[in-house]
């Protein structure tokens, strides 16, 4: 994301960071995540899944910071991305899932 | 390439066993069901507790993919059977999940009555402007001057507004939102969930192969960036201001929120008041 100038306390920050996960023989390679990725992580690559198509790649997952839009935009439930170990994010998707659990 | 070995987030809410779907590469309605098992998941309603009920079409296959109790019906009549389960089973929370010529068409006067009557159903509308599954025929929502199967010249009839049609029949709750919108349009199915009483939400989702590539608009990316550019939130806009033209501006939002008595509560207590103790209800 391009900001007009740098944040201040950019170093005490810390940003979550996300894995991408694609499930590759779902996918139909309509390129929307490509398109509608905020942070330009995923590329579409050459190789063919199962039926064909194209599935995207994440060509630079060290941007991820697990949004989660590619997961709630992908019409063929194909992506999502789950927090990096230690990463801020992570904590507190767990404490969710315990919550939900009964 | 990271290919998934854990089980995607929305496995428990859908039949993933049966992916990959049969809707086309970017068709909208992959987008509304994800939506719908979001609401679903964070409304944390009892799964038991809640069946979905589809027409025919492209969008009623959406009874086959959800894992809960579902039933897929006869052309239009997605509505009557709902209203029998419903009334049979007035503990159920009872969702039509069905696209545009589905309910609007075949299944119009399903629509209007059930509107009127107020029976407690979550409608969900797909509307893509056409019929997809039949071969790209002209749908009632399909605009002015869209080039269907059927009008290959182009359309000359005005088509519905959903909410307009919906308000003047009685609906408690309408909202519409594109495909794109997602956060909202899983707000919106919250919404509607929660709410008792006849309640709508209009979901805009792109036909790729028969809308778009008939009328030369892209493919469904693009019909997704045309939403992002055209759309524009009006929740106060009266429903007589919310025509859709030919790749013109989507007014979309929540426009009606005017809870009533159901078709449930206003019959137990007619009844009640009429016959006294004689009267005994299945609630």
């Amino acid at each position: 994301m391009k900001t007009w100038r740098t944040p201040l306390d950019l170093d005490k920050v810390n940003v979550p960071r996300g894995r991408v996960m694609i499930v590759t023989d779902c996918c139909k390679g309509c390129s929307i995540c490509v398109a509608f990725c905020p942070l330009q992580v995923l590329e579409m690559s050459e190789t063919f899944n199962k039926k064909g198509y194209h599935p995207p790649v994440a060509a630079h997952e060290e941007k991820c910071v697990n949004c989660g839009l590619c997961e709630m935009i992908c019409p063929d439930f194909a992506i999502f991305s789950l927090p990096v170990n230690g990463s801020p994010g992570e904590g507190h998707k767990q404490e969710k899932k315990v919550e939900e659990k009964p | 390439m990271n290919v998934a070995q854990e089980e995607h987030p929305i496995a428990p809410y859908l039949r993933m066993d049966r992916m990959p779907h049969m809707w086309c590469p970017s068709c909208g309605i992959g987008i509304v069901l994800k939506c719908f098992a979001t609401a679903l998941e964070k409304t944390k309603m009892d799964l038991d507790k809640v069946s979905v009920v589809s027409g025919i079409g492209c969008t009623g296959r959406t009874a086959g993919y959800v894992r809960l109790d579902s039933f897929h019906t006869t052309h239009g009549r997605a509505i009557p059977f709902a209203t029998g389960l419903k009334l049979a089973r007035p503990d159920l929370k009872v969702v039509v999940f069905s696209g545009d010529g589905d309910l609007l068409a075949i299944g119009g006067n399903h629509f209007i009555h059930a509107a009127k009557r107020n029976m407690d159903l979550t409608v969900i509308l797909v509307n893509n402007f056409i019929y997809g599954m039949t071969g790209g025929q002209l749908a009632p929502t399909t605009p002015t001057s869209a080039n269907t199967s059927t009008t290959p010249y182009g359309n000359f009839e005005t088509p519905f507004s959903v909410p307009k049609l919906a308000e003047a029949c009685g609906a408690t709750y309408v909202a519409r939102w594109t495909c794109l919108d997602v956060r909202r349009v899983t707000r919106a199915m919250q919404d509607a969930l929660q709410r008792k009483g006849f309640s709508i939400v209009e979901v805009i989702a792109p036909c790729p192969v028969l809308y778009a590539r008939r009328n030369k608009l892209g493919a469904g990316l693009e019909m997704l960036q045309y939403y992002k550019e055209k759309c524009e939130i009006c929740h106060e806009a009266g429903t007589e201001n919310l025509e859709i033209a030919f790749q013109d501006k989507i007014p979309v939002g929540k426009f009606v929120d005017k809870p009533r008595p159901t078709f449930q509560e206003s019959m137990h207590e007619w009844y009640r008041s009429r016959l006294g103790d004689k009267y005994k209800t299945i609630e």
